[in-house]
């Protein structure tokens, strides 16, 4: 069993810096090289996993992650893959959560998918189109079976939201820090520091920043604030642009390396 | 099930948005605020005697409303002998009922203070009608369409850039309604602080099926009183066409609390549902969440949602508006599918009976009414819900008749 959510939070805020969180779908480029390059972002500083389970119409997502899963769908990976992932990533000794649309949950059986996750060895879901309203079943699954609950926050949520969001949850919770869908930009967006000081003065939840993250330097800046940043797009963009299995498992490293003297307050090194 | 004993779909108190397990919203957190602000402006402005005044007196200046009801004596010898009636929504101004709800959200989105309107389309007929609104009202407004929806309505896609609107053709999972619709979503999050994402049918997360209901009922209110005054009684049955089902659920809501009328909603059944291109999400469908709602898709075992297919357009979706999920469920609509050919041997036969081309949705409809005509036989009464006209399918039905679209050198016809 790898250490939980609030472990690694935990364990990061005592190193005074913010938790990093890579993500990646399962199944892309394939199974076994998503497991090998998640290895890699561990051992280059990455403290959780996010992995996707790839869903037919995403979104919340900008092209390069659509263009991933759809990779990863036409190969045909199935939820089943994803568990599997998540088995392979904590035998590795990673700290896994499931990022997923609500649908191939609920068609897997709430009950059925928590145990299986359960019995992977992952340690929660985010679940970017579920609000506590819909989540009566999911909360009750969860909580029988320890899995943590990640719901999102976005910079047009109102206190009253942000309240309800964070009573649901637990683990963290995922501030969006924009607008708009998942993709690598070229600043993070300014509304991000706001709604993290909102959302942390109702919770002590450690509140971890994702949407637009892509560099060492944005993600220095981002944890002067934020608990964790979240890094996906621009691990995805590297792999989707890589000319061969080498190639990618190099940028995949330099990125999560550079990511990782980000969150510890340092000028990317190498 | 019994009509007589039917449950009139009715929110349940507790959870606003929802009927029975159906609908609800299921969105990214960030539209949370704009689908409360959306739900707070409708709830006041359906209570407002100005705003009512305003979309009735654009439903009677500018749609052309009330639309009428055509007694189609010749097509009703098609259908057992039956009395046929079509609500003829086809004559409204852009040619389909959508104008209905495109009025009614526009002019919400002035009450808004929003500037921009974004739209999906699959025939064109709601990106027309968005359009149309837009420029009526002077909103900006872009549309979604899928690329392969794009080619197969090309005429549409002139008519709305005419209209002032920006078309962009979805080039993403299967290039059709459904990916036109993630699009939208993916605009609509980006700018929602001056856009209203203008939805097209009853489906989406709440409070949109409820809305767009409210500004569809006109058809079916007008259709029962107009049915009582023309026919002398109330019908028999009701045929409309349902893709996302807009123009159904605003004719039946009509008719819901009348025990005795049944009800009939049809479904593309594209090329047969044996060989798994359709599009009828109550045949092979199962209860799951797409864009926003939980109701009837069309998925694999995984959840993954399986592309459909229809001669339509309009009804190529593999999501249904929840409402029908409930409707279907409580047994007070029976749906079925109809094949792209019989419903295009109903689009023949409207055209030469009645001459009226109907649209190729409404020719599913228009096969149900045959097929109901044939059960009720000379006593019975059918309403059909004539939802569109046929101009954007010209070519698509020359096509599947044979007709030769191309003329010789001096302009006549070769043959």
């Amino acid at each position: 069993m790898s250490r939980g959510l609030a472990e690694a939070f935990a364990d990061a805020r005592s190193e005074g810096r913010a938790a990093l969180i890579g993500y990646l779908p399962a199944g892309f480029p394939d199974p076994e090289q998503c497991v090998e390059l998640v290895v890699d972002m561990v051992a280059a500083g990455v403290d959780i996993v996010e992995v996707g389970l790839p869903y037919s119409d995403p979104l919340m997502d900008g092209p390069d992650i659509q263009a991933a899963v759809d990779q990863a769908l036409r190969a045909g990976t199935t939820t089943e893959t994803v568990l599997d992932t998540v088995g392979a990533l904590t035998d590795a000794g990673a700290t896994a959560v499931v990022m997923s649309y609500w649908n191939p949950i609920e068609r897997y059986g709430v009950e059925r998918f928590a145990d299986r996750l359960a019995d992977a060895g992952g340690h929660g879901v985010i679940t970017p189109d579920l609000t506590p309203e819909e989540a009566g079943p999911w909360i009750a699954a969860t909580t029988r079976r320890g899995l943590d609950r990640v719901f999102l926050v976005a910079p047009s949520s109102t206190d009253e939201r942000i309240r309800t969001v964070v009573a649901a949850s637990s683990g963290f919770v995922y501030a969006a820090s924009t607008m708009g869908v998942t993709g690598a930009r070229a600043a993070v967006s300014s509304a991000a520091p706001a709604l993290v000081a909102r959302t942390k003065a109702l919770t002590g939840l450690p509140v971890a920043v994702g949407l637009g993250v892509s560099s060492g330097e944005q993600a220095r800046e981002v944890a002067a604030y934020a608990d964790g940043v979240i890094v996906g797009s621009a691990f995805v963009r590297l792999i989707l642009q890589a000319s061969d299995r080498a190639a990618a498992r190099d940028a995949v490293r330099r990125l999560a390396a550079d990511l990782a003297a980000g969150v510890r307050g340092n000028r990317a090194c190498g | 099930m019994a009509a007589t004993t039917h449950t009139p779909a009715k929110h349940d108190e507790d959870l606003p948005g929802h009927y029975g397990p159906y609908g609800g919203r299921f969105v990214p957190e960030a539209l949370t605020s704009a689908l409360d602000e959306l739900d707070a402006a409708f709830r006041a402005a359906i209570v407002d005697p100005a705003f009512a005044a305003e979309l009735a007196e654009l439903e009677r200046t500018y749609t052309g409303r009330p639309s009428p009801l055509t007694p189609a004596a010749r097509f009703g010898e098609l259908c057992g002998g039956a009395r046929v009636y079509l609500k003829r929504e086809d004559l409204n101004h852009t040619g389909s009922h959508k104008i209905n709800n495109v009025l009614g959200q526009a002019l919400l989105t002035r009450r808004m203070g929003k500037s921009r309107v974004i739209a999906e389309t699959g025939a064109g007929q709601h990106g027309v009608a968005a359009a149309t609104a837009a420029a009526l009202l002077g909103l900006e407004c872009t549309v979604y369409m899928g690329e392969e929806d794009t080619r197969r309505q090309a005429l549409n896609v002139a008519r709305m850039r005419l209209l002032g609107a920006e078309v962009i053709p979805v080039t993403v999972g299967s290039r059709t309604l459904k990916d036109a619709i993630n699009e939208a979503m993916r605009d609509w999050v980006t700018t929602v602080d001056r856009t209203h994402y203008l939805l097209g049918t009853v489906t989406g997360p709440a409070p949109f099926p409820e809305l767009v209901r409210h500004f569809h009922s006109v058809i079916g209110r007008e259709a029962r009183e107009q049915m009582l005054a023309d026919a002398g009684r109330l019908p028999d049955a009701v045929a409309a066409c349902v893709g996302g089902g807009s123009n159904a659920i605003g004719i039946f809501s009509g008719f819901l609390d009348d025990p005795s009328v049944r009800l009939h909603g049809y479904e593309a059944g594209g090329e047969g549902i044996e060989t798994g291109r359709h599009a009828s999400r109550f045949s092979t469908g199962a209860p799951g969440v797409l864009h926003g709602a939980r109701t009837y898709v069309m998925q694999d075992e995984w959840g993954q949602t399986v592309p459909s297919h229809s001669i339509s357009a309009g009804l190529d979706y593999p999501g249904v508006g929840p409402e029908h999920a409930w409707l279907h469920d409580t047994g007070r609509v029976a749906y079925e599918p109809v094949n792209d050919a019989e419903a295009m041997d109903a689009f023949a036969a409207l055209c030469r009976t009645e001459g009226i081309i109907p649209a190729i949705e409404s020719a599913h409809a228009l096969a149900g009414a045959i097929r109901l005509g044939r059960e009720l036989g000379p006593a019975g009464l059918i309403l059909v819900s004539l939802s569109g006209r046929g101009d954007k399918d010209v070519e698509t039905a020359a096509r599947w008749f044979g007709i030769d679209l191309s003329t010789s050198p001096d302009g006549t016809d070769p043959r």
